[in-house]
């Protein structure tokens, strides 16, 4: 009686080889990455059962599904890196939606040559992220694009999330005169990966926010079911993000530019690469608009919560046909905050 | 943010603001052009325009680089982009503004050209010294302030015997365009066009000094004040311009004097007149040719210069014909008198190269002050 043959008789040389071209074949190579790196990071119920789809069971009730692509470069940045980075996206895009995030998939598309060191790295930091998050990833996919016809790594998550009953958050409940509040510094994540780009060689000790808000929505519901809008200000800003729930409800704000919290680093930052704090994204921040009365309440909860202790009132929604962002500036003067036109900080997630 | 948030203290502006209403004679107006488009930008961003009494106005000039550059300059860099082994390097700004037939760099990008976009004339060099079997150009532009790092990325290809790179020169000059802008019919004979002071470039004038606007303020009869870019400077400037015009004084004033000289860099003024002669015109959009406003490289240094090393178009296409950057350019019209502002012509979808660049009239006013027009054209 001899013992069944091991599937891979020699371990994957994670420390010195690369991804190549089998990795994605569907064949033995492809099995053993799956199983030695990504099966081994992720750990769990659902994975475990190596199907192709993960099979599980969901309480009743409304249901979210969000997806995003991550193409940020550097893959590694302060703060955070690709792969964490694509858990705290998804699970925030899903918390947005008042709801708690259940499960995620993830799709893995790398670049032939990529360094079985650095996926290690990214797959660790992901599921660290996701293991901290309570959000396991359930499924996957990886594929593996010739050389030159990727940049690295690109990673795609999906994530699904349970709305509590009551809750109606949505990017057209804002009205006159409700509450607009963020939880804390405006641009360091942007700030920090645009530290980290070649050609711009300045060094910071900025780190990127990047991190999973969920816990701290469940408090804030918590505490006001009713909460209007709930938006994370990624790309283009706080003013991108502003002027799109603008537009859903089809009303007006004025912001006062003082009350906006900022990094001084980071101001120092924008100001050297000419760059407008409001328009630079954020990765672990939201954006929370309710009823005035509220307003108190949800700044309390937010302030009490670690990722929430900088939370301000920035300002009010109010009528207006043009549905205008304006801000009073510090000067004094009002000025408009326009969407960003074109590209600012390509590739920043 | 130590040194930049002095400049921007706004109850230190307030105060500003209060000394330029009281002392404004409300029996007149006070017409004053900024002419840098730093200085368009900053009254824009901070909605300095609300600060000010309503008898004193700003009109915004011709100063900003990218906007004055005429579409033949474009259509030029298109050209060169699309020659065999040439690598445009440009600066960002550059990239959407419109060529004509609706090209700009970004589509020639698009399209397949090698271009790239720049932080400095340095990686430019580097790009040059990585890739030997490309012809690096550098579409050099701006006014004084950007001359001389052009000259050092020159003097560095000629120590590094970098026979790959060139630059394709348009260099302009503050000083002449002034003038233009004061002999114009407008301003002169038809009296359409009031301008009572200037408020004078912050950065241009840490070269050139503040010696070089004597002459105008004395031949024209117009106050100048120097002004730095901050909030609080353009504040400042205009408290001075307003003292100078009600006492019927016309002289230049220095309110940069933290960067500005009155004879300047003297450093950066020999490398550039070393390496630099005038070119007898130039054209400018909204100003149309001007005489000696803009320089080209000497001969010692035409191996650098990419307008002798190919044969580079000279063409002038006419602007877009609705397009009223031309006037806006000269002060003549604001940007909400042009048929296209915000209806077909937004910074998404530029038609002129004032809705280009941040410092661009157009685009300074869409982006920040559009609000000011509801009730006037918006609602019309």
């Amino acid at each position: 009686m001899t013992l069944p043959r091991r599937a891979h008789p020699r371990p994957l040389d994670i420390a010195n080889g690369r991804v190549d071209l089998t990795h994605g074949g569907g064949g033995r190579a492809m099995a053993q990455l799956v199983e030695e790196l990504f099966i081994k990071a992720f750990d769990n119920e659902a994975l475990n059962q190596r199907n192709d789809q993960a099979a599980f069971d969901v309480p009743a009730g409304r249901m979210v599904m969000t997806t995003d692509g991550y193409v940020i470069s550097p893959l590694f940045f302060p703060g955070g890196d690709i792969g964490s980075l694509a858990v705290h996206g998804t699970v925030n895009d899903v918390a947005m939606a008042g709801a708690v995030p259940l499960s995620l998939s993830a799709g893995f598309i790398i670049e032939e040559g990529f360094p079985l060191a650095d996926l290690a790295r990214i797959v660790a930091s992901m599921a660290k992220a996701s293991k901290d998050a309570g959000v396991p990833v359930v499924t996957g996919d990886t594929k593996v694009v010739e050389k030159g016809k990727g940049d690295g790594i690109f990673i795609t998550t999906a994530g699904i999330g349970m709305v509590p009953p009551g809750v109606a958050i949505s990017g057209d409940r804002a009205r006159a005169g409700d509450a607009i509040l963020i939880s804390g510094t405006m641009g360091d994540h942007g700030v920090a990966v645009m530290s980290q780009r070649e050609s711009l060689g300045f060094e910071t000790a900025i780190l990127s926010d990047s991190a999973a808000l969920h816990t701290m929505v469940a408090a804030m519901i918590a505490a006001v079911p009713g909460i209007h809008v709930l938006r994370d200000p990624t790309r283009g800003g706080l003013a991108a993000t502003l002027n799109e729930i603008a537009a859903q409800s089809a009303v007006g704000m004025l912001i006062e530019e003082a009350a906006v919290p900022v990094r001084p680093e980071v101001l120092g930052a924008c100001e050297l690469l000419g760059l407008d704090p409001l328009y630079v994204a954020n990765e672990g921040k939201l954006i929370c608009i309710c009823a005035d009365s509220d307003a108190e309440a949800l700044l309390a909860v937010m302030r009490a919560h670690p990722l929430g202790a900088d939370a301000a009132r920035i300002g009010s929604c109010r009528d207006d046909a043009h549905h205008f962002v304006q801000m009073r500036t510090g000067m004094g003067g009002m000025r408009v905050v326009d969407w960003l036109a074109g590209e600012q900080l390509p590739r920043i997630c | 943010m130590k040194y930049i948030d002095e400049f921007r203290d706004g109850a230190v502006a307030q105060g500003i603001a209060r000394t330029i209403a009281a002392e404004a004679d409300p029996a007149r107006a006070y017409h004053i052009m900024e002419f840098c488009g730093g200085h368009t930008h900053a009254i824009s961003r901070y909605g300095l325009e609300d600060l000010l009494p309503a008898n004193v106005r700003m009109i915004h000039g011709p100063g900003c680089p990218v906007c004055v550059l005429p579409v033949g300059r474009i259509d030029a860099a298109i050209w060169l982009a699309r020659q065999d082994g040439v690598t445009l390097c440009t600066y960002g700004d550059m990239l959407r503004v419109p060529g004509s037939q609706r090209l700009s760099l970004l589509k020639a990008k698009a399209e397949g050209c090698d271009i790239r976009m720049v932080y400095s004339t340095l990686d430019a060099l580097k790009l040059a010294q990585a890739h030997p079997e490309r012809q690096v150009v550098f579409f050099a532009i701006g006014f004084e302030t950007t001359t001389p790092p052009t000259a050092v990325a020159i003097k560095q290809a000629q120590a590094l015997n970098l026979g790959n790179f060139s630059v394709f020169c348009n260099h302009v000059l503050t000083p002449s365009a002034i003038a233009q802008i004061l002999d114009s019919p407008e301003v002169r004979q038809l009296g359409t066009v009031t301008i009572d002071a200037f408020i004078g470039p912050a950065h241009v004038s840490t070269i050139i000094g503040s010696r070089p606007y004597e002459y105008f303020a004395e031949e024209y009869q117009r106050p100048v004040v120097i002004a730095g870019f901050e909030p609080l400077d353009v504040m400042q400037a205009v408290r001075m311009l307003v003292r100078q015009i009600n006492d019927g004084r016309f002289e230049v004033e220095n309110e940069f004097s933290r960067a500005v000289t009155r004879d300047g860099n003297e450093k950066a003024k020999a490398l550039v007149a070393e390496m630099f002669e005038l070119r007898r015109a130039f054209e400018w959009r909204g100003l149309g040719l001007v005489p000696y406003s803009a320089l080209r490289l000497k001969e010692p240094y035409a191996a650098w210069d990419a307008e002798r090393r190919w044969d580079v178009p000279q063409d002038s296409p006419p602007d877009n014909k609705a397009c009223e950057c031309g006037a806006i350019l000269r002060g003549v019209k604001k940007p909400v008198d042009c048929k296209l502002f915000g209806t077909v012509c937004t910074p998404e979808n530029p038609m002129g190269s004032c809705m280009v660049s941040a410092e661009g009239a157009c685009a300074a006013h869409w982006t920040y002050g559009r609000f000011r027009d509801v009730g006037k054209k918006a609602d019309a």
